[in-house]
């Protein structure tokens, strides 16, 4: 996984850089975890660019990093999933609570490229 | 003469969770004889990983096991079989529905049956408490005949 913080915005990016599955998660979970509480962030932003795969794993994942993120009064979002994917939250209906944003806006996607 | 299959081949590993990744690789692999399209490779791959996930996380509880997986291509379907001696399912129906999990404390969502169900054509779940559980799963692969047959002529 690769992160960028961008600390005016308290913004975290948590780029996932794997195939998640239940194996690969502990480690994301474990990662993300640290990230959150060190930073305490206002949003995260987790990109799939570079996430193939994904199965039910990756639902319990996402619902979990958001729990945390909210209990700090945080904003949880997705962005760069691919169709497959997509196809995948959207059965679990977790889209009500974590918005897929088409690309990240303005002043933090110039920051964090 | 419709259940005569054209090819078939088993698997049988250890319920680590290393194994998921092999597991699902291995079997789309085996598909691609039937020339199947992207998406079909990856709904195949994800059934797969839920099943054997289950077996892993559920069946054996994270203990030693041997998970079983045994595929049969037919024409235009495959058929594969994903099988544990673990602990079992007392309520199938109930297992099965959307959103249900015994392990929410492990941030399972309940959606590995209904992603199943939806990603194939047909899912078959058996199960005997304390002997184990058997998903059986079929996917139609639709025939890329007409492209070939331009791609042949270009
Ligand atoms: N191989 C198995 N052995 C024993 N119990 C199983 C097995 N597979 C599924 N189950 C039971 O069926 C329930 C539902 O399975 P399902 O895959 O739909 O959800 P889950 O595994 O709990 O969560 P998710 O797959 O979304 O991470 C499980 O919680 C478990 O109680
Ligand atoms: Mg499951």
């Amino acid at each position: 996984m690769k992160v960028d913080y961008i600390k005016e915005e308290k913004l975290l990016i948590l780029r996932i850089t794997e195939e998640i599955d239940h194996h690969s998660c502990e480690k994301i979970k474990k990662r993300a975890d640290y990230e959150i509480e060190v930073h305490i962030p206002k949003k995260v932003i987790f990109d799939f660019n570079n996430v193939n795969f994904m199965d039910s794993s990756g639902i319990g994942m996402i619902i979990g990093r958001y729990k945390l993120v909210s209990l700090f009064g945080g904003k949880t979002s997705l962005i760069n999933v691919k169709p497959s994917i997509k196809k995948i939250f959207e059965m679990s209906g977790i889209l009500k609570l974590i918005q897929i944003e088409e690309e990240i806006g303005g002043t933090e996607f110039e920051k964090c490229i | 003469m419709k259940n005569v299959y054209k090819n078939q081949m088993r698997l049988e590993f250890s319920s680590k969770s290393t194994n998921e990744n092999f597991a699902r690789i291995a079997v789309a692999a085996f598909a691609t004889q039937l020339d199947p399209s992207l998406e079909e490779i990856a709904d195949i791959k994800t059934a797969v990983s839920e099943a054997v996930t289950n077996c892993i996380i559920h069946g054996y509880e994270n203990e030693e096991g041997i998970i079983k997986i045994e595929c049969k291509l037919f024409a235009n379907s495959i058929e594969i079989e994903i099988s544990d001696n673990g602990k079992g399912i007392e309520d199938i129906e109930k297992a099965r529905q959307a959103l249900y999990t015994s392990k929410s404390n492990l941030e399972r969502s309940g959606m590995g049956f209904t992603i199943m169900e939806s990603f194939m054509d047909e899912l078959r779940v058996e199960s005997v408490v304390g002997i184990g559980t058997k998903v059986t799963m079929k996917k139609m692969i639709k025939a890329n005949e007409v492209v070939t047959e331009n791609e042949i002529k270009l």
